[in-house]
């Protein structure tokens, strides 16, 4: 029961984080904030027993500082919003949020005959309700030999990503390609000289 | 800032520490098959350490062993590799299948595949990074 | 318990679209786009965890090694394939970053400010 209370109070650790990324003038200042919402969330996929999600996330985490750092020209957020447009779309936001909520637990996501599952009993496990899924399937299979379906990888999330799923994995590395390519030919033409100005 | 690199102590703790942090770039990708990382993880993690050594000495320093057309290149070869390695499966039957036998590599094709990986993401990253930082920050009078 | 942690991870969700909604610098818009991000990735792989035997500790990594053998690991681990799917979300968010980051330069560069109101206007 302790790791629940640890992950609540992270949790509300990275809401305060994001408010302050969000509402702060200072550019600076909300930027390191996010990076530090972003260093609670390694923490709590440690928690929830996902190692290699942390070692990424702490990694992505800080090649987005880097790259938003860079991004910054100006220092401060010199715009003037309207307060009446600001409210008119956070009480928007609000009631949106509030509708969605109620009608999910009028539908039952939260209950017995439930779409999400309850927190504690993945799907994976087969109790309640919701019938064990694949997961399950895949972490039997993994120590038959490789005759009967087996992959004989210890580490089930890469069984699953590269060898099970792996079609998943080529439109993830098609995706991160084309998408590197995309910033090269948006930035690309900085470089060159145009007629009349010097460098 | 970009163009002329840090401080004497930064230069000296990331001339030690970069090949500390590609290493383990390279050994988190290749032992992903046994403990926790991959090749997503090794791939971000080697890309960091091409990250220090452009902050810590400036663009110009490291060019002469990270150009972008190498980057670009190797970005090619991994995502390439990984379609090979996905073609290479038609041996034994279909798609995709793991082939290799089992007394050479316990994964089979697991760790080919994490190799890609490795190479498209992290030369990915860092040459989107290089490219960023080739940007001068001179705005265009409107 | 976990209506409360389920409940706080849609409040993120609401704060990273209320941050690109209602944001007029394009930086606190990327802002509210990466807090998005975070929430659903948080949320997939809250939906696969199962609490280990002992009840302080963490959830257990779905790994076979030497000191565990797999009867244990199929028996008590979290759920894999959301993990798997987040991996690949995570470093694809990074992509879009840096293809946000491209985007937010050029519009610096054509415009000389960041704001959306006077890029707005100045584009007529």
């Amino acid at each position: 029961m302790g790791v629940e209370y640890l992950i609540l109070a992270l949790i509300g650790f990275m809401l305060i984080a994001a408010l302050v990324a969000v509402e702060t003038r200072d550019l600076l200042s909300s930027v390191i904030a996010l990076g530090a919402a972003g260093f609670a969330l390694s923490a709590i996929d440690l928690l929830l027993g996902a190692p290699d999600l942390a070692i990424t996330q702490v990694g992505v985490e800080v090649i987005t500082l880097v790259l938003l750092i860079r991004a910054e020209v100006t220092r401060r957020d010199t715009s003037t919003p309207a307060l009446r447009d600001a409210l008119r779309t956070g009480a928007v936001l609000l009631a949106g949020g509030l509708v969605l909520a109620v009608v999910l637990l009028a539908v039952g996501a939260f209950g017995d005959k439930a779409a999400l599952p309850a927190f504690g009993e993945p799907v994976l496990a087969g109790g309640g309700a919701v019938p064990p899924g694949v997961s399950k399937d895949y972490l039997e299979k993994m120590t038959l030999t490789r005759a009967e379906g087996g992959t004989g990888a210890g580490n089930a999330v890469t069984a699953v990503l590269l060898d099970y799923r792996a079609y998943d994995t080529l439109g993830e590395a098609t995706v991160i390609f084309v998408s590197i390519i995309g910033a090269y030919a948006i930035i690309r033409r900085v470089g060159r000289k145009r007629e009349g100005e010097s460098l | 800032m970009k163009h002329s690199g840090m401080t004497l102590i930064v230069r000296s703790v990331a001339r030690l520490v970069t090949g500390f942090i590609c290493v383990f770039g390279v050994y988190t990708a290749v032992t992903g098959h046994v403990g926790p990382g991959g090749g997503f993880s090794g791939g971000v993690i080697l890309a960091i350490g091409g990250l220090l050594l452009v902050l810590a000495f400036g663009r110009h320093g490291s060019l002469s062993l990270f150009t972008e057309g190498r980057c670009r290149v190797a970005g090619a070869v991994g995502a390439l590799g990984f379609v090979l390695v996905a073609l290479s499966g038609y041996a034994q039957g279909g798609f995709f299948v793991n082939g290799l036998p089992h007394e050479w590599e316990t994964g089979g094709t697991i760790l080919l595949s994490d190799l890609a990986v490795l190479l498209n993401v992290a030369a990915g990253l860092f040459g989107a990074f290089l490219a960023l930082s080739a940007f001068r920050r001179r705005p265009r009078e409107v | 318990m976990g209506i409360a942690i389920y409940v706080l991870t849609f409040a993120l969700l609401l704060i990273g679209i209320y941050a690109v909604v209602a944001k007029k610098n394009v930086i606190k818009i990327i802002i509210g786009v990466l807090i998005i991000e975070y929430a659903v990735n948080m949320l997939l792989v809250l939906v696969g965890y199962r609490p280990a035997a002992q009840s302080g500790d963490a959830g257990t990594p779905p790994v076979i090694g030497p000191g565990i053998s797999a009867e244990e690991v199929a028996r008590a681990s979290v759920d894999p394939l959301p993990q798997a799917m987040v991996l690949t979300s995570i470093v694809i968010g990074l992509g879009l970053t840096a293809l946000m980051v491209a985007m937010g330069l050029r519009l610096y560069e054509k415009y000389g400010t960041f704001d959306m109101d006077q890029i707005r206007r100045l584009r007529g």
